[in-house]
This record gives C-alpha cells, structure tokens and sequence, in this order.
C-alpha cells in the first residue's frame, strides 16, 4: 500500500513522485491510497498516469483506493493516452537520397533556365508592345537598391582601395617601385575589386530583399493571387527588378572604382609620397578604356544574378515564417557564391 | 494557488487610445467564475483591443483591470506573469510556432511556467492533446495542419497549464460551420467538465447562440449592452437589432450607382 498526502498539484509533483518511486510494493496489485489527496491538477494525473503505465511495464497493476469523488471526478476528466508507436528506423536510403538531390539540382538548373528566358522574352515584348513594364516601379527599386547603396558601398571599396595600397606600400618601397601603386590600385579596382565589392554589398542588402518579399508573396498565397488574375509573377515582380539593377549596378561599381581609387591615392600621397600629379598621369598612362568596361560588363552579370537566385529562393519557398528566414540565408549565401563563381569565369573569359 | 477572487475578470471604466483615436471608451464588464461571457460587435469595434488588455499585452490609458483578483496596472512585472501562468488564450491564427512540433508547442508553456521533469510534461501534454483529438498529430509541424487542427491544436496548448480562465479570440474565424460548431462544442465541453470561465470575442451569430451564457456588445468603443445573452437579444437599440437581425442589410448597402443615376435623372 502507497500512500500520498496533500494536494497534488504543480509544485508538489515531484516530492510525489520520490513517494511512488521510494515504495517496494511487491504484490501483483499495487494500491495507492489517495485518501489524503485533496486535488489535482493536471500535472498530478500525468504522474498517477506515468505510474499505471511503468506499473503495467512491470506486469503489474494499480488500484486506487479511498479516493474522494471530486479526486475521482478530476482523474476521469482526462484521457490516458497510448504510448508513442515506436518509430521504423530509415534504412538503405542513401541511394534514394542521391536520387532525389539529383532531380532537385536538375529542377533548380531548369527553373533558373526558365526565369531567364522569361525575363528577356517579356522585357521585349514589353519593349515591343510599349505595355507591361511597371516603370513607377522600376524607378522604385532602382532607389531601393541602388541609391540607398550608395553610402555603403562607397564606404568599403574605399576602405578596400586604402587598405590594398598600404599592404602593398611596405613590399613596393622595398623595391624603390612606390610609383606603381597607381597600377596595382588602378587596375585591381576597375577590373576585379569594384564590381565584386559591389556585387556582394548589394547580394547582401537587395539578394536578401527580393527572396524576402517574393517569399512572404508565396506564403501569403499573393503568387497565386497573381496567377489567377492573368499577371505572370515573373512579368510583375522580377522584371521590374531585373530592369532596375541593371542600371544601378554598373553606376553603383563606377562609384566603387572611383572610391577605391580614391582611397589609394590618399594613401599614395600621404603614406608612399607619390605626388598628386604623378598619380593622376601615371593612372591615366596605365588605366585602358578596356579595364574599366570589362568590370561594367561584369557588374552587369553579377546583377542578373543576384536578383535571378533571390526570385528563385523565394519563389521555392515553402512553409511559413521560418521558411522565409531561410530563403534569405540561401538567396545571400548562392547570391555571393554565383558572384563569385561569375566573377572567376569571366576573369578567364577576359584574361588578354 | 489563491482562488479567493470575487469576479474572475472586473473591467472598469477602461480607456483605450492608438495615438489621438479613442478606441476604447469608458468599458466595465465582468466575468463571473465558470461563465460563458462573449464580447461581440462589428469589425473595428473595439474587441481585439478590449481583449488585450485584458490579458496585459497593452496598457490602459485610464481605469482599471482586475485579472483573477489582481489589478493588473499596478501589478509588477512577477506579479503579471504569475496571472498570466494561470489563463490560457487562444489566439486568432492559432499563433502555434512554426518550426516546432505540435508536441514541443503544447510542451512549450508547461516547460516555461513549472520547472516539471521531461517524462510528467510529456505524459500532460498527451493528456491535453487526448482531450482535443489531436494525439495521431502529435509529431507534425502547423504548416502540415488543417485550420480547424490548428485551431485544435492551439487550444491543447492554452489549456496546458490548466487555466482557470480562457480566453479566446474569434475561434471560429476561418472555418466552416461544421467545424466552427465542433470547435464550439470542444469549448463548451471542456468549460464544463474543468469549470473554468471562458471569454470569447465572436462576431459569428451562430456561435454566439450556441455557448454564450452573458454577452457584453461593443459599438465603436462603448458598451451598447450587457447581460444574459436573452435580455440582451431583446433589447431596442439599433446596433443590437441590426445585428441580431441583420435586417438592416439593405440599408448599411447605402445607395447604389443605379440609385444615384436615377436621383439625377430625377432632379
């Protein structure tokens, strides 16, 4: 015979449960006087239910005895549910699992061939028709994420261009070369540095954004408001976007150039004592029309980028608001890898 | 746990402002233990604001409310949460959390309020989903439900701390009737079988006439009537009638292009 005292309620589930481990009742019939129990709250029948359940483990049972009505009536208000099924362990699934990652890569590569085709088939027949571009809105986004941009990304590929001229100042003067700094700095920023700086600010902010709000658009069941109303989600939302940085991109990387540049021949000056004039003749002898124009060309391509893996990560949103979060990660993450994976394709492609 | 308040809820005189606009004028209800008591108007009338705060979740601009004996404006910060640890509320969407699992949700209260061992949580939070129906989708996320299961779900998790009262805003919003009258059933059912006062905001006349014992009704910010939910039903002014009768239909249409053109013509 067990017995328990007091009410058996939230706080004093625990001292209860030392009571019902603590007996060595050795009968097929275990009985739990519960004479002196005042009430019960549910965490106290989740006790008594724990018990009958290890009880009946044991190959034994329990009777309740000397209960009040009301302590019979709160044990009654509650189901005793059956135990968890055991789960069947996942086996020889590897091969399945290969499978699988394999048509999904194929469904992404067909998706990203698709909205590609797509935008430029509807900016011609928007060119074509002189309808179905929403240019208030491409006006909209080209602030968005191009004039808010602006700051920042003047900021970093200034801070780039003066840090990359003070690392290599120490190994120059060595040399006696200070003066080919200009090179180095010129050359760096119009070709590599600018765009990709710019590219990875604008994957972070804009990337981030348009899988963000293309995202929430899918949960909120507007994609699909959009398609029934005749409107392809691709025409109203990606191409107003794709337009826009396309021409911010390039701005925003001549911006990047020049900050660069700028921040290098601060450090020229004031750190290598290179003259102001001899910077700005030596930049012009070294700097080709062509450098510059092969990184406007790129800035343009990391574009069509960052916002093609931003649309597609939130258009494969799936879920609710966590979903989302997690189409942001993947649209800054494949944004910046398809960047830079761009960005070491074309160095080969323009390497002459 | 004190059980020595005299009414479950006392609203008095509540004032509620968003900036310059009075939502909230001057509103006194209150809720006796064990009752049904439906807060109910149109849309925009005030009830979600009533609603939260009286659960706290917003200050008052004016008056006083008194949650299970306790003022909850000059209560302190542990003296709220330990009201709070004993009302359950039943949000409109359900508002489970997304990225766990019908069994964390439910657990999730439980683990937060009682410092209870794994095994006694687990054991409570069948129990609560038993009560429900909803034990076969124990281990499945919200996205993965239906409305009404959610709803089902969402209120295994406001019952897990065994409230002494509910609180439950439009339960039947979103769903069928066939649905919407087995949720209501739920809820009358367990009030009854736990003897806990139920709150509701509801605009669905249906629901009101199933569990309504009491009725508070709200136009634009004040109480335009209060009492057992018969007496109330009867009474003459117009907001009532309009909505118990939804004979107005007609006229809250206004006047259509037809009409318009056809004054003009006439003029």
């Amino acid at each position: 015979m067990i017995a328990l005292e007091g009410p058996l309620t939230y706080d004093r589930v625990v001292a209860a449960r030392a009571v019902l481990d603590g007996s060595t009742d050795e009968g097929a019939v275990v009985r739990l006087d519960l004479g002196k129990v005042t009430e019960a709250d549910s965490a106290g029948v989740a006790l008594l239910a724990l018990f009958a359940r290890s009880a009946a483990a044991a190959g034994k049972s329990v009777e309740i005895v000397n209960a009040s009505p009301e302590l019979r009536r709160t044990l009654d208000l509650f189901p005793f549910p059956k135990p968890d099924a055991q789960k069947a362990p996942a086996t020889g699934k590897r091969l399945e699992n290969l499978g699988t990652a394999t048509v999904e890569v194929a469904e992404l590569i067909l998706q990203f061939m698709v909205l590609a085709a797509d935008t430029a088939w509807f900016i011609v027949l928007g060119v074509v028709q002189r309808r179905g571009i929403r240019w208030r809105e491409v006006l909209y986004e080209m602030s968005a994420m191009g004039s808010r941009a602006l700051s920042v990304v003047g900021l970093i590929a200034f801070l780039v261009g003066a840090t990359m001229a003070l690392q290599s100042a120490q190994q120059l003067r060595t040399f006696g070369a200070n003066i080919f700094v200009v090179d180095l700095i010129g050359i760096s920023m119009t070709r590599e540095l600018g765009p990709l700086m710019a590219a990875i600010v604008v994957a972070g902010r804009s990337g981030s954004a348009v899988a963000a709000e293309i995202g929430t658009m899918v949960i909120t069941e507007e994609i699909d408001a959009l398609k029934t109303m005749g409107l392809h989600p691709t025409r109203f939302l990606v191409v107003p976007k794709l337009l826009a940085i396309s021409v911010t991109q390039p701005l925003l990387t001549i911006l990047a150039n020049v900050a660069g540049i700028f921040g290098g021949f601060l450090v020229a000056v004031l750190y290598l004592d290179v003259g102001a004039d001899t910077f700005l003749s030596r930049l012009e002898q070294t700097l080709m029309l062509k450098d510059v124009i092969t990184g406007l060309v790129k800035s343009v391509i990391f574009a069509q980028l960052i916002v093609s893996v931003g649309a597609i990560s939130g258009l494969r949103t799936k879920g609710g608001a966590d979903a989302v979060g997690r189409s942001t990660t993947t649209a800054v993450v494949a944004g910046i890898f398809a960047v830079i994976t761009a960005d070491a394709v074309a160095s080969l492609v323009f390497y002459f | 746990m004190s059980k020595d308040y005299v009414h479950t809820l006392e609203v008095k005189n509540l004032i509620a402002r968003y900036g310059e606009r009075q939502v909230l004028s001057d509103v006194s209800m209150t809720v006796e233990r064990g009752e049904v008591h439906v807060i109910l108007g149109g849309s925009g009338c005030g009830k979600s604001t009533l609603l939260k705060h009286v659960i706290g979740l917003m200050k008052p601009a004016g008056g006083s409310v008194k949650l299970l004996g306790v003022d909850l404006v000059e209560a302190d910060e542990p003296q709220r949460n330990a009201v709070l640890a004993r009302i359950g509320m039943l949000f409109q969407g359900g508002a489970l959390l997304n990225s766990l699992t019908i069994r964390e949700n439910v657990a999730l209260p439980i683990k937060e309020r009682t410092g209870l061992p794994d095994d006694v949580i687990d054991e409570m939070v069948r129990m609560k989903l038993g009560l429900v129906s909803m034990l076969h989708a124990i281990d499945l996320t919200p996205p993965e439900l239906s409305g009404g299961m959610k709803k089902r779900a969402a209120l295994a998790r406001a019952m897990a701390t065994d409230p002494e009262i509910l609180f439950a805003d439009e339960p039947s919003a979103g769903l069928d009737p066939i649905t919407a009258a087995e949720l209501d059933a739920l809820l009358l059912n367990l009030k009854s079988r736990f003897g806990m006062s139920l709150v509701v905001v509801t605009h669905e006349l249906a629901s009101i006439e199933a569990i309504a014992d009491r009725v508070t009704m709200l136009d634009k910010g004040f109480v335009i009537a209060s009492g057992p939910l018969q007496e109330v039903k009867k009474k003459d002014h117009p907001m009532v009638r309009a909505f118990f009768d939804r004979a107005s239909e007609a006229e809250s249409r206004g006047t259509s292009v037809l009409d318009a053109l056809s004054k003009e013509s006439r003029t």
